[in-house]
């Protein structure tokens, strides 16, 4: 550890410019699954513990649609209304039914949908890692010591594109209005004649695109899996539980925050420990929101 | 008096037990005994072990068998199915020592397996020598009856130590980066590299385990592009070979000697051809191999007597290879021993140094096989797997242009 802490500071400071790219990079993709799972679990308390496995499926459509020669801009387009309709089969089948229902039974139904998830993408598309290599041109600078890859920056462009896509389309339109609204109040909102279950419906697709999305960009960077799953949702409950929800400026930043955490953790204590640092960022901001809460706590005689 | 009358027929009944009427030699066969997979999870390696066993005992009785005391001798192998459960192996290889007499034994297939039986061919002392089982964890339990004629498990990497040592003028100097998973087999590769590493005195530089669920090992790389190590040593099955290889790639990741296991199973070569150049790949036997024998004469030999036997097989697995070379240690020790005697023959087994077409034997205090390598075998440009016997045959450093 010693050694890494001199190498990053002293040795060679030129390789934080990397992590931090890197950092930047994982953090963009790391967004936009949260923000998807902050919706839901906003507007209709759920937890959607399968949110990774949306991810890695979203990373195999986009893994077949590639074997087709289909260019990757068309793969985003043809993804992400896939998985929206997807997502909304699911909302239909299953998460209607849970939505009243305690919290736990939200947990065990999601948690079931992503074993199933995971076993029928190892049937279709088998354990092997797989990767998409667009053979793009990899961008160096500093004597090589820092590399980009041009995949990595259209990656994070296009989570960009997709960021402010969500944003206008939760600000401007009618649809996004009623989600909030929703969220808000949902009684006030049935009231006024909004049709909460297709605003629900929605919002459970929406976010299944999103995570398509986030699937594809993956699948570009990275490598996927069908069991690797899991690790995109527990950085999403990390990323919302620090950001809280519905606010999506501060989901991207604890995306970020998140990512440049975990590559810093990775530089200095081992890549092994990059997977854990999320996970000790959530349990750091139940702790403190548990001390903060002890305000306002009042016992009851 | 009940009592005493009880263990006098206990003992009895232990004694013929231990002492059975039928023997291990019947007229002029030797019998040897194997519990082995043919139904289960390890039905296709467990076929691809029994074939080997079966063209070897063809081959040698063709030749004139076993010569003991003046006498030749046929080989046979008495099978039973163990369907790939360990508790089934156990039970099957007591009934092959205590009801069937066999005093010989060839292994099953897999480590877990060999695991279950060993016990038991230690108990009676009868002697085993396997080909399927790599875990170095079998050869730390003091067992006296086993000998096991592949390389174990911590010597997937070693081989590549040797190599960064003769490629150096200086061994010392020698800056070696290591990523492994923490899994047991990866750990096991990395023991054996350690123990490599600190017999040259080289330096470990990085020494980074990677995570079982590894997508992503970016931040080991920029850390090997800070250093620039002599060599890179990587171990995380196949997905650590194929996110190795894909990031390599697009970090320009230039190290002389980049080494890692399960290039083969993550389809580098097929993957990444561009990167996968110069890669070091291990593996316990290939067909291309310069030894032989004046059994199965070379490598290549074995290979197509074995296709010839066996006309299913278009790509030979190196399973069948080593299970093989079981049953030739056998006959050189048998006429060693030049007895029949568990003990003689197990002695002449320890005593074994032999070249075969499988490679080299002699097995250590332990039981494993220490004289022969695991092989090398590196990728080059044109995605093809070439064998690398010596530092010589290597190319070095690894020429890619990113």
């Amino acid at each position: 550890m010693w050694d890494n802490l001199q190498l990053l500071f002293v040795w060679a400071p030129i390789i934080n410019v990397q992590v931090i790219l890197d950092g930047i990079f994982v953090g963009a993709v790391f967004a936009l699954s949260a923000y998807g799972l902050a919706l839901v679990w906003g507007v209709m308390n759920i937890k959607n513990l399968a949110q990774g496995d949306f991810v890695i499926m979203g990373g195999y459509m986009a893994l077949a649609l590639h074997q087709l020669h289909v260019p990757l801009v068309l793969i985003l387009l043809i993804v992400m209304p896939l998985m929206f309709m997807f997502g909304w089969v699911i909302y239909v089948l299953m998460i209607r039914r849970i939505i009243d229902q305690d919290m736990f039974v939200s947990l065990l139904a999601t948690f079931g949908l992503s074993l199933l998830l995971q076993q029928v993408m190892n049937l279709i598309f088998g354990p092997e890692v797989q990767t998409i290599d667009m053979e793009l041109p990899v961008y160096d600078a500093f004597d090589n010591m820092v590399t980009v890859p041009s995949s990595k920056l259209i990656t994070l462009g296009l989570a960009a594109v997709i960021a402010t896509g969500v944003i206008i389309f939760m600000k401007r339109s009618r649809a996004g209005q009623a989600i909030r609204a929703t969220a808000q109040d949902p009684r006030a909102a049935r009231v006024l004649g909004i049709d909460i279950d297709r605003v629900y419906a929605f919002t459970f697709a929406f976010n299944a695109a999103l995570c398509g999305a986030a699937g594809v960009l993956v699948s570009i960077i990275w490598v996927i899996q069908p069991f690797y799953g899991i690790t995109y949702s527990v950085r999403s409950f990390a990323i919302v539980t620090a950001a809280g929800l519905g606010n999506l400026p501060a989901v991207i930043g604890a995306g970020f925050g998140i990512g440049l955490f975990e590559k810093y953790t990775g530089a200095i204590l081992g890549t092994a420990y990059e997977v854990a640092a999320p996970v000790s960022i959530l349990l750091l901001v139940l702790i403190w929101r548990q001390i903060q809460m002890r305000r306002n706590r009042q016992v009851v005689r | 008096m009940f009592m005493k009358h009880g263990i006098v027929a206990g003992v009895a009944l232990a004694v013929s037990l231990a002492t059975p009427a039928m023997a291990k030699v019947e007229g002029d066969t030797i019998i040897l005994g194997s519990s082995i997979s043919l139904t289960g999870k390890y039905a296709t390696n467990g076929l691809h072990t029994q074939r080997g066993y079966d063209y070897a005992v063809k081959v040698i009785n063709e030749a004139g068998g076993v010569k003991v005391g003046g006498k030749s001798y046929k080989l046979d192998v008495k099978y039973y199915d163990d369907e790939s459960t360990p508790a089934r192996g156990a039970q099957l290889a007591e009934r092959l020592i205590q009801q069937d007499g066999v005093e010989y034994m060839l292994g099953p297939y897999s480590s877990g397996m060999t695991k279950a039986i060993a016990p038991v061919s230690e108990k009676f002392g009868v002697p085993m020598v396997e080909a399927e089982g790599a875990s170095r964890s079998l050869f730390t339990q003091g067992y006296k009856y086993l000998f096991a004629v592949l390389s174990t498990s911590e010597q997937y990497l070693a081989t590549a130590i040797d190599f960064a040592a003769e490629k150096s003028s200086n061994p010392g100097d020698v800056r070696i980066a290591l990523a492994f998973e923490g899994d047991p087999f990866s750990m096991d590769v990395r023991a054996g590299v350690m123990d490599k590493i600190n017999e040259y005195g080289m330096k470990v530089v990085i020494d980074d385990q990677l995570p079982a669920d590894l997508s992503d090992m970016s931040t080991t790389l920029t850390k090997v592009k800070a250093l620039k190590p002599d060599a890179l040593i990587i171990s995380g099955h196949s997905k650590g070979a194929a996110t190795a290889a894909r990031q390599i790639d697009e970090m320009k990741v230039n190290v002389p000697m980049i080494a890692l296991t399960h290039c083969e199973a993550a389809k580098v070569q097929e993957k990444f051809p561009k990167t996968a150049n110069g890669f070091l790949c291990p593996t316990q036997w290939v067909e291309t191999l310069s030894k032989s024998d004046p059994m199965f004469g070379s490598a290549a030999d074995w290979n197509t007597g074995f296709k010839a036997d066996n006309p299913t097989y278009t790509s030979v697995p190196y399973q069948s290879a080593q299970a093989s070379a079981a049953v030739y240690v056998f006959k050189e020790a048998f006429e060693a021993a030049n007895s029949f005697d568990k003990d003689a023959v197990r002695d002449a087994i320890s005593k074994v140094e032999m070249e075969t077409f499988y490679g080299d034997i002699k097995f250590s205090e332990n039981g494993n096989n220490i004289a022969k390598p695991m092989f090398m075998r590196q990728i080059d440009g044109s995605g093809q797997y070439k064998l690398v016997e010596k530092a010589g045959d290597m190319v070095f450093p690894r020429n890619v242009a990113y």
